[in-house]
């Protein structure tokens, strides 16, 4: 069932979609679906504690795509984070700017979805997962298609830059499809970076497949403006033998929803899961992760923690599947936060369904503020007030990012994190 | 060096100190003895600032120091050092990043240049022949799986890193074999000088042995009861605390 005003941002985006474009066959099952279902409504279970319908409704006035921004190289230097060594694929607006990226191609094809056609999309992350999947897949328009061949390591990481602002229009849609063959290794980074503070809506979809005994690191930072109204679905499809790491840190934005999804498709293979955010203001991250074990021998592990201050808000919705063939599986999950104030708010629920009987899987969560104790012992050797709750908050958060697999990246978001946990906390 | 005077302090309301008074020099050794629940702890917490105290009445000078004016980082800065009777555990802190901090902090506060990486960890080396305590331990976690008495020789080291005037041993023997309590001792003799003092909070005569006490205090009911010199120490560990308080009971009546 849909609202008014539910279909009047659809019709608005749907009403953008040029026609004749390809992937019409995915495009009409998307339309048709969201026809149907509607963006989510109020109360929604998915979508219980983040009112992002209304959120969209009362923020953003223009739902037009926004255009590409004007974009030089200076600018693109400026917000490369430093001392990174890689190959760089910059996105404008969601739009992929081939002349600002920096590609050696070493080890992996690149190529616009919309050249290459690949048969894969959409077939990781499927329309009736969530309607801003359904709403990419009609929307979306140059998405890039990443192929790692098999037997092939990418010796250094492949960062995604995100420059996003508001131009001509308030909504960015951004696709990426990510094909790691057989046998092969890759890192990626991912930062989204807000050109100004002017207000926006981006929805992204990212569709990884890890192939079989193949290793993916996937480490993403979302540090956009104030203003920012972020969707993002991540599914990845991970084969047998086969490990895929997700590292997402979360320190900024208005309101923002992050979709993970781990299908453990067969034995031996290994899904882990770290994220981190750090909430003030009225900052609003929901986290929904989905960890699907559908064959025997593979594990997960899945670790989410959280420091709120101010008026901030977090979710944690970590849901596991061990279906009934999926002997041997161990998973295991965690949810530890520290709130900083009374208005801020956890809303934690780890939802375990284990079909299967011969199964390791534990999941905790925990809220409180911080350790009084702690902070005393630490006063009590001489370290300041403001010291010694930095170096707690720190040591709290520091077993995320420890996970952060390329040096460099794991610097620059330190660095971040450390400021904010001297001063603006 | 430490002036008490008529000090009153209680918990949520509830009066636990009820009139101390305590003077401490400088080069002296006091122990603190009593049954459990008499207010030891209460004492040496409230010296160190614990903030869940509230002083109701009374006056602690330290060097001429309104010691209950000033925050406990501010009191550790002056030379204030608790040994906690029990040490917090601290995971993802190792004890070198925390205690390289810290005192560099208090170095700050008086008028010294901070130590540099090298020069930090030579007086590391030097103070852990101390307690003799291992360097892999330091850069664990804080405490974190510790035993009982690697905590409280890390406690010692902490102590000596930061060069304290006036220590308080909370408990520090409590819980520790005969051979960790002649380590955990012996560093703290070796720490002392004629420009230092120490207050033992003790439970029992045992540690008396290896900290040779100037002053023995006896405190009961939120009062120091009794005082004296070893000897006291002695007669407690033999008759118990029992004729103490059958004395003060009668007093009272």
């Amino acid at each position: 069932m849909t609202t008014t005003t539910n279909n009047n941002i659809l019709d608005s985006i749907l009403s953008q979609v040029p026609s004749g474009s390809s992937f019409s066959d995915l495009r009409e099952s998307s339309s048709n679906f969201l026809e149907k279902k509607g963006l989510p409504a109020i109360k929604e279970e998915e979508y219980k504690f983040t009112s992002i319908t209304k959120k969209l409704e009362n923020s953003i006035s223009d739902f037009s795509f926004a255009k590409k921004s004007d974009l030089n190289s200076e600018t693109v230097e400026s917000h490369v984070f430093d001392a990174f060594e890689g190959d760089l694929l910059v996105f404008n607006n969601g739009s992929f700017e081939k002349d600002l990226s920096k590609i050696s191609n070493h080890g992996y094809t690149l190529s616009l979805i919309s050249d290459a056609k690949p048969e894969l999309l959409g077939k990781i992350a499927k329309t009736e997962k969530d309607p801003f999947v359904a709403l990419n897949n009609i929307a979306f328009e140059d998405g890039v298609y990443l192929k790692v061949p098999k037997n092939q390591k990418v010796e250094k990481p492949i960062l995604l830059l995100f420059l996003n602002q508001s131009n001509e229009g308030q909504v960015i849609h951004s696709r990426i499809l990510i094909e790691v063959e057989d046998n092969a290794a890759v890192t990626f980074l991912e930062d989204s970076v807000s050109l100004d503070d002017k207000t926006y809506f981006s929805n992204m979809v990212t569709e990884i497949k890890v192939g079989q005994n193949s290793q993916v690191h996937y480490n993403r930072l979302q540090n956009e403006s104030k203003n920012t109204i972020t969707v993002n679905n991540t599914e990845t499809d991970i084969h047998r033998d086969a490990v895929f790491t997700s590292v997402l840190v979360s320190l900024s934005g208005d309101m923002v929803r992050n979709n993970l999804s781990l299908n453990l498709l067969d034995s031996g293979c290994e899904g882990n899961m770290y994220g981190l955010y750090l909430l003030n203001g009225k900052t609003h991250v929901d986290n929904h992760t989905n960890v699907d074990h559908t064959k025997p021998h593979a594990q997960s592990n899945e670790l989410y923690k959280g420091v709120l201050a101010d008026s901030s808000r977090g979710v944690f919705n970590g849901k596991i599947f061990v279906r009934q063939d999926a002997q041997k599986t161990n998973a295991f999950q965690q949810n530890n936060n520290i709130l900083l104030s009374e208005d801020a708010i956890v809303n934690t629920k780890p939802q375990l369904e284990i079909w299967a009987d011969d199964v390791k899987c534990s999941h905790g969560c925990t809220t409180g503020q911080l350790d009084e104790e702690a902070l005393f012992y630490l006063r009590a050797r001489g370290l300041g007030k403001e010291q010694a709750r930095g170096m707690l908050l720190y040591a709290f958060t520091g077993e995320v990012m420890d996970h952060i697999s390329d040096e460099a990246f794991q610097n620059h978001i330190v660095n971040i994190v450390q400021n904010r946990l001297g001063s603006n906390f | 060096m430490l002036s008490i005077t008529n000090l009153h302090a209680s918990i949520e309301g509830t009066p636990i100190l009820r009139g101390i008074n305590l003077e401490v020099k400088a080069g002296e050794v006091h122990a603190i003895m009593g049954p459990n629940g008499s207010g030891k702890s209460t004492l040496a917490s409230v010296l160190a600032g614990r903030e869940e105290y509230e002083v109701t009445e009374g006056e602690v000078v330290f060097q001429g120091k309104d010691l209950l004016e000033l925050a406990p980082e501010d009191r550790a800065r002056e030379g204030v050092f608790l040994a906690f009777q029990y040490p917090v555990e601290i995971p993802g802190v190792s004890t070198t990043n925390f205690l390289r901090t810290a005192v560099n902090q208090v170095r700050e506060y008086r008028g010294l240049p901070a130590l540099d990486a090298v020069k930090f960890l030579s007086v590391m080396k030097e103070k852990m022949k101390l307690v003799e305590i291992d360097q892999k331990l330091l850069s664990r976690s804080l405490n974190e799986g510790f035993s009982g008495g690697e905590k409280k020789r890390n406690e010692i080291f902490q102590m000596a890193m930061l060069e304290p005037t006036l220590s308080i041993l909370d408990e520090t023997d409590s819980g520790l074999d005969i051979d960790a309590l002649r380590i955990v001792s012996n560093g703290v003799n070796k720490l002392k000088s004629d420009k230092t003092a120490t207050i033992v909070v003790t439970h029992y005569q045992r540690l008396l042995d290896y900290i040779v006490p100037d002053y023995v205090h006896v405190l009961y009911n939120g009062r120091i009861v009794k005082s004296g010199t070893k000897e006291l120490a002695m007669e407690l560990e033999e008759k118990g605390y029992d004729w103490i308080k059958e004395e003060v009971n009668a007093a009272s009546v």
